[in-house]
């Protein structure tokens, strides 16, 4: 059965809980909490924008060179595969 | 035997996410390139043991990340510590928050977030030790679950879960000391 939990151990799971990585109880037991706790739900919607903002800002353009270059190697690694 | 079509068709698709992992990795352009080469060249001569239908993006990183630890990283010699014990959780959250109580600026702070560039937020990670900036790209920028990320650098979960756990808080220290020289945090505890 699940539990009450307090804003210390709700903040100290908070992450695991973003990660989808804790276990139905204990995931239960801390959305229970950040349904009637505004302080934790801030911090919650905080640190999910905070991931957001990570995923999002760490893109990188290919460049068309390394492309080209890669399926040059691939090629030539085929035909020496083949012979 | 290996068959190239079938390779290219199914791999190419994540070049882009390797090569962001790589470019954190190595922190250069012409070095990122060649580990990406150097990795796709590598798990086309292993696809045969390529079990299809398991996950080949992890299977990809995994050879990504073997071949930059033994390619890349014994050139530097850095010690592999991430000094976190004086970083509380939400580290970033409060810092950006100011005099303000936690949750009250919510919204301030989200704002505040969105000001981070991504040269700002590509610094602060790879200012991590290795395993954790390979920890923290691994869950937080591709997604990744600890079991995968424990194949992918073969260690224990426990191990995944602490390295995170330590490297998240790094990021948000490095974000937090980033924020302070560029203005975006209060040089003190008081609000912006």
């Amino acid at each position: 059965m699940a539990g009450f939990v307090g804003c210390d151990e709700t903040i100290e799971r908070l992450y695991v809980y973003l990660d989808g990585e804790l276990t139905e109880q204990r995931r239960i037991e801390i959305t229970r909490h950040l349904d009637m706790c505004g302080p934790c739900v801030g911090a919650y919607g905080f640190e999910s924008e905070l991931r957001r903002v990570i995923a999002n800002r760490c893109k990188d353009h290919v460049p068309e060179s390394l492309i080209a270059r890669i399926a040059e190697a691939l090629r030539n690694e085929h035909s020496r595969q083949s012979n | 035997m290996a068959d190239q079509a079938v390779f290219s068709d199914l791999a190419m698709e994540y070049m882009p996410a390797l090569y962001t992992a790589a470019l954190r990795m190595t922190r250069n352009a012409a070095d990122a390139e060649d580990l990406v080469q150097e990795t796709y060249l590598k798990a086309y001569r292993a696809f045969a043991s390529f079990e299809s239908g398991t996950n080949l993006k992890a299977w990809l990183y995994r050879i990504l990340t073997n071949t930059y630890i033994n390619t890349y990283r014994a050139k530097k010699r850095r010690p592999e510590i991430a000094d976190v014990e004086d970083v509380e959780d939400l580290y970033l959250y409060r810092h950006l928050s100011g005099d303000q109580a936690p949750g009250m600026g919510r919204s301030a702070e989200d704002e505040a977030l969105e000001r981070f560039t991504d040269t700002d937020v590509k610094a602060a990670i790879e200012a991590l030790p290795d395993t954790f900036r390979m920890a923290v790209l691994l869950a937080d920028v591709e997604g990744f679950s600890y079991k995968e990320i424990a194949e992918i650098t073969e260690v224990p979960i426990g191990t995944v879960m602490s390295r995170i756990h330590r490297g998240r808080k790094a990021l948000q220290k490095a974000l937090v000391d980033r924020g302070r020289t560029r203005g975006l945090v209060g040089a003190t505890d008081e609000a912006r």
